[in-house]
């Protein structure tokens, strides 16, 4: 699975959901700035789990709570090795 | 009235003669109960004594409460189902001496126990109704032991008149408030009660209703969606629907206008606790606003979004020995029950305790549902909270469709677009799950702890 087009393909879906206009992406985007407001990453969160069977930040094994695109690919990517 | 109410004296008023109380199994004839008992010659022997009635059918329970109330200090209704710890904790609160059950054994051991059997055997002698007994009642919470409330015929009566001839039927079971409310509704009336006993699938029990020549019909919005959806609706015409102990959308009274275009449909407010409130017929979910300010027997009013409700149809009193009071200084009952005003409309927004809370704002489950279920496509529906380490919680939707065969692609998308448009952004699920049914209560009402 390429974790990377999965993500990114929900956060394009959840912002169309809800209206919202995503900012230009890369590694370095941070959450917060991604265009998407919490309520829609906590629903992003769930539809990742739907997609792939985890949901790493409830796990427990998060060193550190993602703050950028890059660090919350990396964490998926990592969960599912 | 100077002599106190009786069932006997409510079947009497009205005349026993050709009316019966029937489920599936047992057909109770109401004039046989002049000279024929149930109970035997136990019967006599339960004379003021605090009776735990605890038995399977239904029309095993009617004929042990005509020939018992008047005649005891206190009837304790069992629910069925109800397993030895229920009964047991039941037992000791209302200081239960003595047993009524329908098997080999008693199911507890009490004092006293006397088996009740159906047909009735020929009983010549029989007091008449001496005292006014106590009712005691289950509340409708679902875990924990039972909470009891004690009711007597005055305040289970005060919502039911004179009537006509009416042949009524229940979804209900009637050892609890709202199946109650159709039992003695059914007594005072002049015609017979058709019950849907243990076993019998809600088909078998509308084609059974097919040949009575049933008028009136009761049960939970939980219980008309099942029937909607059994396919065998059509074989009654009620010309009177009643809808209470759930919130009553405007998707199910369509539903039930549409299916039966003649009849008066009613939803009705009530609880075990506060009695039966009032009833609205106007086929519109909620209820006026002016009903807060209305000349009426049962007072209402709104105190932080929930109702309150002041009445002589309450119960008296929780039993037991930590028993919270019922009412507050002002004798107004709280029901828990939380209402938003719309216009000059009150709508139920659920229980004050099930609201999700996503990211600290509050999701009433019943306000989604009745948006989901006013979609064309949606029968019922049931909401609930997920977990999601973001917001602490998101919604989460269970759906029974109308037509639950090849839905049609992109439904699901389809339908949460609707609730987008209707409802803010934090009440909308976040995802569907079709599902065949959903579970129900043994009280009928949508099971929320699933």
């Amino acid at each position: 699975m390429d974790i990377r087009a999965v993500i990114l393909n929900e956060m394009n879906t959840v912002a169309a959901e809800n209206n919202r206009r995503l900012a230009p992406l890369d590694n370095a985007t941070t959450l917060v700035e991604s265009g998407l407001d919490s309520l829609c990453f906590a629903i992003l969160i769930a539809r990742l789990e739907d997609a792939t069977g985890i949901d790493p930040l409830s796990s427990g094994a998060v060193g550190r709570y993602p703050t950028t695109l890059g660090e919350l690919i990396a964490l998926y990517e990592s969960a599912l090795v | 009235m100077s002599e106190s109410p009786s069932l006997r004296g409510l079947i009497a008023r009205a005349g026993a003669g050709g009316r019966v109380i029937a489920t599936q199994k047992h057909v109770l004839a109401l004039d046989a109960l002049a000279q024929e008992s149930s109970l035997g010659p136990g019967a006599e022997r339960l004379k003021d004594s605090s009776v735990l009635l605890a038995v399977g059918d239904m029309a095993l329970a009617a004929a042990a409460l005509i020939e018992l109330d008047g005649r005891v200090r206190r009837l304790v209704l069992a629910p069925p189902g109800w397993d030895s710890d229920k009964l047991a904790s039941a037992a000791r609160t209302a200081q239960a001496d003595s047993i009524v059950h329908d098997g080999d054994a008693p199911p507890l051991a009490l004092p006293l126990a006397v088996r009740c059997q159906l047909p009735m055997r020929s009983a010549p002698e029989r007091a008449p109704p001496h005292r006014l007994t106590e009712w005691v009642l289950p509340t409708s919470g679902t875990s924990g032991p039972p909470k009891l409330v004690a009711h007597d015929l005055a305040t289970l009566t005060g919502a039911i008149g004179e009537a006509p001839l009416q042949q009524w039927a229940t979804f209900y079971d009637i050892r609890r408030y709202g199946g109650l409310q159709i039992f003695l509704r059914a007594l005072s009336g002049r015609g017979s009660l058709f019950l849907n006993g243990e076993g019998e699938s809600v088909d078998a029990f509308l084609d059974r209703l097919a040949h009575v020549g049933l008028t009136h019909m009761s049960g939970t919005p939980s219980h008309w969606r099942k029937a909607l959806m059994s396919g065998h609706a059509d074989r009654i015409h009620p010309g009177y629907v009643r809808l209470s102990g759930e919130i009553a959308d405007d998707a199910i009274l369509d539903a039930l206008a549409a299916t039966y275009p003649r009849a008066h449909i009613e939803h009705a407010y009530a609880s075990t606790e506060a009695g039966v409130a009032f009833a609205v017929d106007d086929r519109r979910a909620g209820f006026p606003a002016a009903y807060l300010t209305r000349e009426s027997p049962v007072e209402l009013r709104v105190v932080d979004g929930a109702l309150q409700v002041r009445s002589a149809r309450r119960a008296h009193r929780f039993l037991g020995p930590d028993a919270p009071a019922l009412v507050d200084a002002e004798g107004f009952v709280d029901t828990g029950d939380m209402v938003v005003l719309r216009g000059d409309r009150y709508h139920f927004a659920g229980r004050r305790g099930g609201i999700v809370n996503v990211g600290g704002a509050k999701v009433h489950p019943e306000e989604v549902e009745a948006t989901l279920n006013a979609h064309p496509a949606v029968r019922a529906s049931r909401v609930y909270a997920k977990a999601n380490p973001v917001t602490g919680a998101l919604v989460m939707a269970d759906v029974v469709l109308r037509d639950p065969v090849d839905p049609a692609p992109g439904l699901d998308r389809d339908i949460l677009a609707v609730c987008r448009q209707r409802l803010a952004p934090h009440m909308v699920p976040v995802r569907l799950r079709f599902v065949t049914e959903l579970a129900m209560t043994d009280g009928g009402k949508l099971a929320r702890n699933g």
